[in-house]
């Protein structure tokens, strides 16, 4: 008589309620996937959507004049004055939109040569350390690399010094507080997010391209036209995503390095100054709708891929 | 494949990580406002009416804690200059710590106490702010007779119209200045006069980009003060009440004067730092500024009130109606208007007390920042002079005399000067 029993099927334990459950998220495999993102989407859709919707819900209020406290009627008023007065609201928003895109391609031009040289050229040991390079700013504060270039570029500052010991003076009444300066610091902050996309779409590109291009005849030049760029586009959209819309929400530039006024001091101002948050929701709807249509753009060219 | 996966995943979090740490909440260099959003605010039901609630009749026990909304420099407590602290004493003596927030403007004042309710127990308003949180409910009025040195404020600064209505008091006086022009001296040996010298282009020629001037729709009044004396035929008698024609005509002046200007400076440590290093070298500014700049001593400034005269602030402690803390904030009240604090406070912002009984001390016996005969030189007894100085007020479309409502109101300022800045 065997005290031991002998292989074979067995009946099936008693299922404990935790088992029953997995196992009918195992048979409802949607559902599965629905409860394990319920949080995090609910928190992106209640908390940063939802106070959004909020916010560009009262742009269709407007703010009692006499006691500053917002007026719930629905009413267009606000859409209406900034378009009555397109100087100074849309002669501000063609401003920042077009500082926005001399941003984005000079910083374009400036991260290619940098992003080829890393992805294509160095040696394994420089790439490392110029990743490190490009990325050691990111790690300072956004204020302090703008008070440094405020200290830089202003007259009497660094530059102005350094050329006026190469005899040279008065450069630091070109920068100064300026529009020119503005745009240079831009050009820095932002320069590191237009780098490192390039350089990871241009990884991609497999060597074999570029000697099948050769043995086809074509000189560098025509490689570059012809093969390297059209491969590199998605990938240089992707960084101008981020170089256009920072330049586009920034207000914190334009206050410490000019006297200008971007989409983001207007809205600022009207908040901070006036206390009109119905009408700064309105403004605000501006710079939203161009960034949709910009990201649409980018989604059709394929950036999102090369992200 | 494994290097370039690596790197690409790299990048990606990288960018994440940089884009996460740039797009933190930085502290804006100007103060904005805080506290509750404003599509929740209140519509003021809670708000006391003067009838309705009995004011108290003695100060109750402290709180142990009061948040104060202050101009720079109107709370010391020896951190920045040893010599001057009224904060240390007031806390060991009531047992309130105090914690302020220093605004920039009053516009940033006014938001911090529509948005912060429950947050604040007192602002030091000034005439254009004080009105319009009277008019909002978001002050609430005081019993006089709770501050023992409230008989010795001069007779001008009692019940002056920006802190009380219909003879109810909403705070109490605390001092006055004047926006003065403040010039480095190695540029402008002989001393400027006039304000004409920023708003004239042909005498800005020849220092253009070293202006400066106040970053505010508040500073259309300077314009209006200055055409009051050089445009006598437009009619200005009050920079704040102006009629369209007379609006258009200071929103001109600023719009010319804007090339010239270096920088604006809405903070106060901006301007300090933008004399400091030669960007400007002239401009408006308050004592404060002039003290800092002249005991830095990289340059020298000096100051002084043109002869079309000046636009000034009168500031004023107001209870939040609000107020977490509302004994702490009656005792920092009654603390304020002590000789020794009015003392304090006045030569360390460089304004005229409110308290004519520090002047004895003020003129005779000088703290580091003070001088001789400081009472005087700063107009503090002097009714006429306080009469010369055009005190911020609030533009509202009501004119308050034969011209009716067709004055032109803040609204239209901040709409207006926006266009100035964009120009």
């Amino acid at each position: 008589m065997s005290a031991i029993s002998a292989p074979g099927p067995q009946a099936a334990p008693a299922a404990s309620p935790r088992r029953r459950l997995l196992g009918w998220f195992a048979r409802h495999r949607r559902l599965q996937l629905g409860t394990l993102l319920a949080l995090p989407v609910g928190w992106l859709g209640v908390v940063y959507f939802g106070a959004l919707i909020l916010l560009l819900l009262s742009a269709f209020w407007v703010v009692d004049p006499v006691t500053g406290q917002i007026v719930r009627d629905w009413t267009l008023a606000n859409f209406q004055k900034i378009i009555t007065h397109p100087d100074p609201y849309l002669v501000i928003v063609a401003r920042t939109v077009v500082i926005a895109a001399l941003v984005t391609v000079s910083d374009a031009v400036i991260a290619f040569p940098i992003a080829y040289f890393m992805a294509r050229v160095a040696s394994r040991r420089t790439r490392n350390i110029l990743a490190v390079a490009v990325l050691i700013p990111l790690w300072a504060s956004y204020l302090v690399r703008v008070y440094s270039w405020r200290l830089i570029l202003s007259q009497n500052g660094l530059l102005d010094w350094f050329f006026t010991q190469l005899g040279i003076p008065g450069v630091g009444d070109i920068f100064g507080y300026s529009d020119l300066s503005m745009t240079v610091v831009f050009v820095y902050l932002w320069l590191p997010y237009m780098i490192l996309p390039i350089w990871a779409g241009l990884e991609r590109i497999p060597d074999s391209f570029l000697e099948a291009s050769a043995d086809l005849g074509g000189r560098p030049l025509m490689t570059f036209r012809r093969v390297v760029l059209p491969l590199a586009m998605p990938a240089l959209v992707a960084g101008s995503i981020f170089t256009f819309s920072l330049t586009l929400g920034d207000y914190i530039v334009p206050q410490l390095v000019s006297n200008t006024q971007f989409i983001g001091n207007v809205i600022f101002s009207q908040l901070g100054v006036a206390g009109d948050i119905p009408f700064a929701a309105a403004f605000a709807v501006i710079p939203i709708v161009i960034m949709g249509i910009y990201l649409y753009a980018a989604s059709r060219v394929g950036a999102f891929e090369a992200l | 494949m494994k290097v370039r996966k690596a790197a690409a995943a790299f990048a990606t979090v990288a960018i994440v990580a940089g884009a996460c740490s740039s797009g933190a909440t930085t502290a804006p260099p100007t103060t904005g406002p805080s506290g509750t959003s404003g599509a929740t605010a209140s519509t003021g039901a809670g708000s006391p009416t003067a009838s309705a609630v009995p004011l108290p009749t003695a100060i109750g026990p402290g709180e142990g804690a009061l948040n104060l909304v202050i101009w720079p420099g109107y709370a010391e407590n020896g951190s920045n200059q040893k010599d001057y602290d009224w904060v240390t004493p007031f806390e060991q003596q009531s047992g309130c710590k105090v914690t302020t927030k220093t605004a920039d403007t009053s516009d940033d004042m006014y938001n911090l106490m529509v948005q912060g309710h429950g947050q604040w127990d007192g602002v030091s308003a000034s005439g254009d702010a004080s009105n319009r949180l009277i008019d909002a409910g978001e002050v609430a009025p005081i019993n006089v007779d709770l501050i023992p040195d409230f008989k010795n404020i001069s007779p001008f600064l009692q019940s002056p119209p920006h802190n009380t209505v219909n003879g109810v008091h909403y705070g109490v006086s605390l001092g006055w200045g004047a926006n003065l022009l403040l010039y480095n001296k190695k540029a402008f040996p002989t001393q400027p006069l006039s304000w004409g010298s920023v708003f004239d282009t042909a005498q800005m020629d020849a220092y253009k980009g070293k202006v400066t001037a106040y970053q505010g729709p508040i500073y259309i009044a300077d314009a209006a003060l200055y055409l009051a004396d050089k445009k006598p035929e437009l009619g200005i008698t009050d920079p704040y009440e102006l009629t369209q024609d007379q609006f258009n005509a200071a929103v001109d002046l600023l719009k010319a004067q804007h090339p010239y200007v270096g920088k604006y400076w809405a903070s106060y440590t901006d301007e300090i730092d933008n004399f400091e290093n030669g960007t400007t070298t002239i401009g408006t500014g308050w004592q404060y500024q002039v003290n800092t700049i002249n005991a830095d001593k990289k340059v020298e400034v000096g100051s002084l009130i043109p002869t079309e005269g000046a636009t000034g602030w009168a500031d004023t402690w107001m209870l939040s109606a609000y107020a977490p803390h509302p004994n702490c904030m009656l005792a920092w009240m009654a603390w304020a208007l002590k000789p020794d604090v009015q003392k304090q406070s006045a030569e360390y912002f460089g304004e005229a007390p409110a308290n004519v009984a520090a002047c004895p001390q003020l003129d005779t016996n000088p703290g580091p920042y003070g001088f001789k005969d400081f009472c005087t030189l700063f107009g503090a007894t002097n009714e006429s002079f306080y009469n010369h100085i055009s005190f911020w007020k609030t533009p509202r479309a009501d004119c308050g005399d034969s011209r009716g409502t067709t004055c032109v109101p803040y609204k239209d300022w901040v709409d207006a000067y926006t266009a100035i800045l964009a120009g």
